[in-house]
């Protein structure tokens, strides 16, 4: 193993340099170019045995990866926020064909207003589409994770894609330490291809995501995923204990840390929960008992490790770094369900919604939401959900809306009017 | 696949291969043009072919648990069809690079597409695909409309036409987009224009796309009986119809250079072709259309006179 700086971008090539994927279907895309070339010169350089193929759109990139999945190779992706948007359709529809490849998405917030640092609402859109789903918070997971997400998506009772999600900038762009898996070792947990019974071949001829005629057969093929992706959750701690047997690091499902005795446990996923650790121990410098608890799958969901690590928690504060419209968080609603009516199950679970765009979630902005959350669990009355954003951000807002006003206004030839 | 496995040479209907590949019994609509076209082509491309289907009409020829198919099957999306192809060519070519797949387990790549599907949504995947040089036959069954959602305007539909979108007195006031030029102009391997109601010149072109690695397209109009308005019992007549009123020109491309393969003389005028069909019968009745008659005949005697020979 070597040890060496890598940007979360690197990482994700690697990870799929080390499974060894065949195949790399490729569209650019801030933040996730550097991904495809950085395959692409290793492609070239005779590093990496396999071929790059660019296309028109992530439409096509998209199924180009499922078609070569359902063909017989190993295919790896990577896309980021409008990509993934425009390529939904055929993520639902690829999941559909039983042909397991990983896409690795750069998690980046969606227009309109267009943006290009992260959130999560692009990886969240994808939730329901029948991709398995992991979250990585460093770069060392960045790597670790695409290489368990193949095991465990071509496991043959899942045999489902699977996406691996790492924040724009804030993992993508930043170097960090990295422990590389060897080569071999990498090879050997991965292990080759096995296209199953999915593949085409003129010995074998095979009549691939044909149509049905009525809900019965649909719902049954439609059963058939969701049972695939609940046997995702089930072979996650076996995947993960081979790839700790081999490289030394354990990853659960649920991450843990400083949760067991806490009061009041943090709950989000991604490359904030580096700030949220710090947060947890500040915090219980200062006398609160915290602690963090950060999903690294998020499809399958895994509801009983979520419930055995927040029973006897007297209050959850859960970062959402998505929004939707007229619901809220995602991840708290996902909780919510995963938690009502277990036992022990803590009585507050505040919602709070930061951090999209790229805005960041500052540690104060942390302790105040535990503390909120504990205030609330003493009250015993949840908080309505909060959006993070302050006086100051505020300010500058106005400020920006002053200029645009005072720039339409000499476009039109007006004086400039203040806005009241 | 570069090696030439096509079964036959055909110059004469009865050298027609009558293998019958194709599986009975699909949905597709009684006379369906597209499904005699297909028909046709997979005779003679064969059973080492994977067909990636866009969504259209005939994407209900494999219904589960049924396929018509003695080959392979993929069904992609509206768009993409070509991208599908893009991943299963690249695929056999890297497991057969990689030795992990014997050459004889080797497939032809072919698209089937409906006009929707080639001429709009699919354009931008199928350009791209040209660009990239993919090695893939690329079969358009155009019926001029969105026939499997009831017939409603595509870039495809004629001028003139009634359909489910142009429901006025003077049908759609639009033209058709030139999909053979578009291929054309991308300099492809080779591009055809074919009709199942003239097989041999079908057969020949099938014959000459084979031979031809890259991006090949054949163009079919299919006479839709539910979209036109016509008997099914007369699909062949019309299609041959479409060829002697010189309102489909059978031509091909290849190196460069376009070549008719087919030239009317005498020339049919329009009408003997347009009267047969419904959806031009407001062309008709109640009274002729005289200027949308004589905008059609000239728009395709413009055509001919521009046709060297």
């Amino acid at each position: 193993m070597t040890r060496q700086l890598l940007t979360g971008n690197a990482a994700a090539a690697w990870g799929a340099r080390l499974a060894g994927a065949d195949y790399v279907p490729a569209f650019p895309i801030t933040p996730q170019t550097e991904i495809l070339e950085l395959l692409g010169r290793w492609i070239e350089a005779g590093e990496l045995d396999a071929r790059l193929t660019l296309l028109e759109s992530e439409h096509s990139m998209m199924t180009a990866a499922g078609a070569a999945a359902a063909t017989g190779v190993r295919a790896f992706t990577a896309t980021s926020s409008q990509g993934l948007l425009y390529a939904m359709e055929m993520l639902y529809a690829v999941a559909g064909w039983r042909a397991p490849f990983v896409l690795v998405n750069v998690s980046r917030g969606v227009a309109a207003p267009v943006t290009l640092e992260s959130d999560h609402t692009d990886a969240l859109a994808a939730r329901d589409s029948g991709f398995l789903q992991l979250h990585a918070a460093t770069c060392q997971e960045v790597v670790d994770l695409v290489l368990l997400a193949y095991r465990l998506a071509e496991r043959p009772e899942v045999r489902l894609p699977a996406l691996v999600n790492l924040d724009g900038f804030l993992l993508s762009f930043t170097r960090e330490p990295v422990e590389l898996p060897a080569a071999e070792a990498a090879a050997r947990f991965v292990g080759p291809f096995d296209p199953g019974p999915v593949r085409f071949r003129a010995s074998r001829p095979l009549s691939q995501a044909v149509a049905v005629l009525g809900g019965v057969p649909y719902s049954y093929f439609r059963y058939e995923m969701h049972l695939a992706a609940e046997a995702a959750a089930a072979a996650w701690d076996e995947v993960a204990a081979e790839f700790e047997a081999a490289f030394g690091r354990r990853y659960e499902a649920v991450e843990c840390y400083r949760a067991d005795d806490a009061d009041v446990a943090l709950v989000l996923i991604g490359s904030l929960a580096t700030a949220a650790r710090d947060a947890v121990d500040r915090l219980r410098e200062a006398g609160v008992r915290a602690g963090l608890v950060r999903p690294r799958l998020l499809r399958p969901w895994p509801v009983a490790a979520l419930r055995r690590a927040l029973a006897g928690r007297r209050a959850v504060a859960v970062l959402d770094q998505d929004l939707s419209m007229g619901q809220g968080g995602v991840l708290h609603a996902e909780l919510a369900a995963a938690l009502y009516g277990a036992p022990g199950a803590p009585a507050v679970l505040a919602s709070f919604v930061g951090g999209l765009g790229g805005r960041d979630v500052v540690p104060e902005e942390l302790f105040a939401m535990a503390e909120e959350a504990l205030r609330s669990a003493e009250l015993g009355r949840t908080p309505a959900p909060r959006l993070l954003f302050t006086e100051a951000e505020l300010v500058e807002v106005r400020k920006l809306q002053g200029l645009a006003g005072a720039e339409r206004a000499e476009l039109a030839g007006a004086p400039s009017r203040g806005r009241s | 696949m570069s090696e030439d496995t096509l079964l036959c040479r055909v110059r004469r209907m009865q050298e027609l291969p009558s293998t019958h590949l194709l599986g009975a019994g699909t949905a597709m609509c009684a006379g369906c043009g597209g499904l005699q076209a297909f028909r046709e082509v997979y005779e003679l491309l064969g059973e080492r072919t994977v067909v990636v289907n866009a969504a259209g009409c005939m994407t209900l020829l494999a219904v589960y648990p049924f396929t018509p198919f003695r080959g392979s099957w993929l069904y992609t999306s509206m768009a993409s069809a070509p991208a599908g192809a893009q991943g299963v060519r690249d695929a056999l070519d890297l497991l057969r690079a990689k030795g992990r797949m014997p050459p004889e387990d080797d497939l032809r790549v072919v698209v089937l597409s409906g006009d929707g599907a080639a001429y709009g949504m699919g354009l931008s995947a199928t350009s791209a695909a040209i660009d990239r040089g993919l090695d893939f036959v690329y079969l358009c069954y155009d019926n001029e409309g969105y026939g499997n959602t009831g017939q409603q305007t595509s870039a495809a539909t004629p001028r003139g036409a009634r359909t489910a979108t142009d429901t006025g007195s003077r049908g759609y006031p639009g033209r058709k987009k030139d999909l053979f030029g578009i291929w054309a102009a991308h300099r492809p391997a080779y591009a055809a224009t074919v009709i199942g109601s003239e097989p041999v010149d079908l057969a020949r072109k099938v014959e000459r796309a084979a031979r031809a690695p890259g991006p090949r397209l054949l163009l079919a109009l299919t006479p839709c009986p539910t979209g036109w308005g016509f008997d099914p019992k007369d699909t062949v007549e019309i299609g041959r119809l479409a060829v002697r009123t010189g309102i489909f020109p059978l031509k091909e491309y290849e190196g460069g250079r376009v070549v008719h393969t087919k030239v009317p003389r005498p020339r049919l005028p329009v009408d003997a072709y347009l009267r047969t069909q419904q959806r031009f019968a407001h062309l008709f009745e109640p009274a002729r259309d005289e200027a949308t008659l004589r905008e059609i005949q000239a728009a395709v005697d413009a055509y001919w006179a521009a046709v060297p020979g």
